[in-house]
């Protein structure tokens, strides 16, 4: 079961159970429960220093202005009004959305249509699932940004082969404001085998003889997938739908090392994460990169939410 | 049997197209699959020749062998990079300690024990995992910086010994509840307490996902980059992604030989654990998309 799907039995079941008899505490439940507190000291520990607590003092940065050098003053809304007029973050806001929004379909499309050529009970299948997923483990480092730098350079790999097929003066991918952008979505598809991974695992757990059933029937393949696949998979479609939104609006390594931690040329690749790190971190305007942190897990809540709203017209759950 | 009604069932094909099929696809998947790793085989090729070739060589063909850059890289920055690539071996590995012992723990206790309040405990530790750490950064810096943290490896790998990985948790407690009962019914008959139940019983049977555990967390932390940036500032402390940032920003595009070299020696670690750990990886991924 995947954590949406304990969100969700938690949240059906949270009506007739935890209510209702509560007996008395025998002496051994007793000693269990101390136990069990016990042991989550450390968890506990954990969520109140390293998480909630941060979380909150977030929370009153993002209503002050502190610089490191004083201690926070308190400044109402003046954050929320600077970001109302912050040409800057809404650049960087547009160049996230349009980071999630296009790379994020196209890497769940291509992981999908991978699994289910690959469910097919093909020969060499270990071969072919560890050659797709290992880019999705190297992906997120530096190592990998630098040579996608390299690659997308004006003198780079593309361009070298542009220029072996006849094409006259490629773009110089990274450093052109209208292709930069492009080049971090190309390497987010390319890591499009953890995602593979699940719904190969996905496609296991449907049951053949559904298949066989339809076939009978007369189904087509194309049939088969749109009615029988898909309704059946919807479920780890829209996990991976909501994990990878999620993580798509806090990437940052890749903008931060292709654009030399600029976010350029002009804007193009400001990721709201590093418009965060530079008003925090370079700049030191703590108070203001609290409201930006606020903002992005509001609008990542917001994805979500929506996500799970649609989800109801087209998640198919079985249960 | 099956097969052949849905065959028949389906428009006729001849039968060199039947057997077509699965070659055709082959070399479909073979095509993709080396145009997916070419830019990684590519990369390694490059850090074996000389700058100038690198952009004029798209082949993966080497005539010479040039060790060259690594030598130039080795010794690029402030230190060697064997001292980066021991600053992040130091936090990775402590990062999995930490997570395995706390983690699991944390685990057994909310998939075995009864206790007021887990379930409402439970629903915030799952809603942590979607916490993105932008959240909390920048408190959590003033406070590691106050206590003299900066610049060591304490603000990367001590949240790592609270269970704040709460993904870990999560996948362990999965894991427990697949733990037949009557196992720990039994100890608990013989006098063990619940922490010698979890020692005995549940922990040594925990093997698959404390390896998934492990794995993970290395991979993450050796590739974490945001954190170490902000927490690593000093060249002595710098872990393998911070020094290859500063590397690339010291020489500009004048050293893409070295930068290629060390790019290539900051990956090999996880692709070892890569070649070795896939069946834990698979599973491990596997296991997390469930409905």
């Amino acid at each position: 079961m995947s954590v949406i799907g304990e969100l969700r039995s938690l949240s059906r079941s949270t009506a007739n159970s935890d209510r209702g008899a509560k007996p008395r505490l025998t002496k051994l439940a007793k000693s269990e429960e101390r136990t069990a507190y016990l042991l989550l000291v450390p968890w506990m520990l954990g969520f109140i220093c390293i998480t909630a607590g941060p979380m909150l003092i977030s929370l009153y940065f993002s209503f002050t202005n502190y610089d490191l050098l004083q201690s926070p003053q308190w400044t109402g809304l003046a954050n929320i009004t600077h970001m109302i007029h912050d040409r800057r973050l809404h650049a960087s806001l547009l160049v996230t959305f349009k980071y999630v929004v296009i790379s994020v379909p196209l890497q769940l499309a291509a992981a999908l249509g991978l699994a289910v050529v690959l469910d097919k009970g093909l020969r060499f299948l270990p071969l072919y699932r560890s050659i797709f997923y290992l880019p999705s483990l190297l992906g997120g480092s530096v190592a990998i940004s630098v040579l996608w730098r390299e690659i997308f350079g004006a003198t780079g790999l593309v361009n070298q082969l542009l220029e072996h097929l006849g094409v006259q003066n490629p773009p110089a991918w990274i450093s052109q404001p209208s292709t930069a952008l492009g080049t971090l979505i190309v390497l987010n598809i390319w890591t499009f085998g953890a995602p593979m991974i699940i719904f190969l695992a996905g496609l296991r757990q449907v049951p053949t003889m559904y298949y066989e059933a339809s076939s009978i029937d007369g189904a087509s393949k194309a049939r088969q997938f749109w009615s029988i696949t898909m309704p059946l998979l919807s479920p780890i479609i829209f996990f991976n739908l909501v994990l990878q939104i999620i993580g798509a609006f806090q990437a940052f390594t890749q903008a931060f090392i292709v654009s030399g931690g600029s976010g350029g040329p002009s804007d193009s690749t400001m990721f709201f994460t590093l418009y965060l790190y530079q008003q925090g971190f370079s700049n030191f305007q703590m108070g203001y990169a609290s409201s930006l942190a606020w903002l992005l897990l509001i609008i990542i809540a917001v994805f979500t939410a929506i996500n799970f709203f649609a989800s109801r017209f087209w998640v198919f759950y079985d249960d | 049997m099956t097969t052949d009604v849905s065959r028949r069932a389906n428009r006729p094909a001849s039968s060199w197209m039947r057997a077509g099929r699965p070659i055709l696809r082959h070399v479909a998947l073979i095509v993709l699959g080396i145009a997916m790793i070419y830019p990684l085989l590519w990369m390694v090729a490059s850090s074996l020749r000389s700058t100038d070739v690198i952009f004029h060589d798209i082949g993966i063909w080497l005539t010479e062998f040039k060790a060259g850059n690594y030598l130039k890289g080795w010794d690029g920055i402030d230190q060697n990079f064997g001292h980066y690539l021991i600053n992040s071996t130091i936090i990775a590995v402590l990062s999995v300690i930490g997570n395995v012992l706390s983690c699991s723990v944390t685990a057994y206790v909310f998939a075995r024990l009864h206790f007021r309040g887990k379930r409402l405990l439970f629903s915030i530790m799952l809603m942590t995992i979607m916490l993105p750490i932008h959240v909390v950064i920048v408190p959590q810096y003033i406070i590691f910086s106050s206590l003299g943290w900066v610049n060591t490896f304490l603000p990367l790998v001590l949240p790592k010994f609270l269970a704040t990985d709460a993904f870990f948790i999560f996948l362990m407690v999965q894991f427990i509840r697949g733990i037949p009962r009557e196992l720990d019914e039994a100890a608990r008959m013989d006098g063990c307490g619940h922490i010698r139940v979890f020692a005995r019983v549940i922990l040594p049977l925990m093997g698959p996902v404390l390896a998934t555990t492990a794995i993970f967390t290395f991979i993450w932390n050796w590739n974490d980059f945001f954190s170490q940036l902000i927490y690593l500032t000093n060249p002595d402390t710098y872990s393998v992604p911070v020094a290859l940032r500063s590397f690339m920003d010291a020489t500009g595009a004048t050293a893409w030989g070295p930068l290629f070299a060390m790019s290539v020696v900051s990956l090999v670690p996880i692709f070892l654990v890569f070649l070795f750990g896939q069946r834990a990886l698979v599973r491990g991924i596997a296991t997390t998309g469930g409905k």
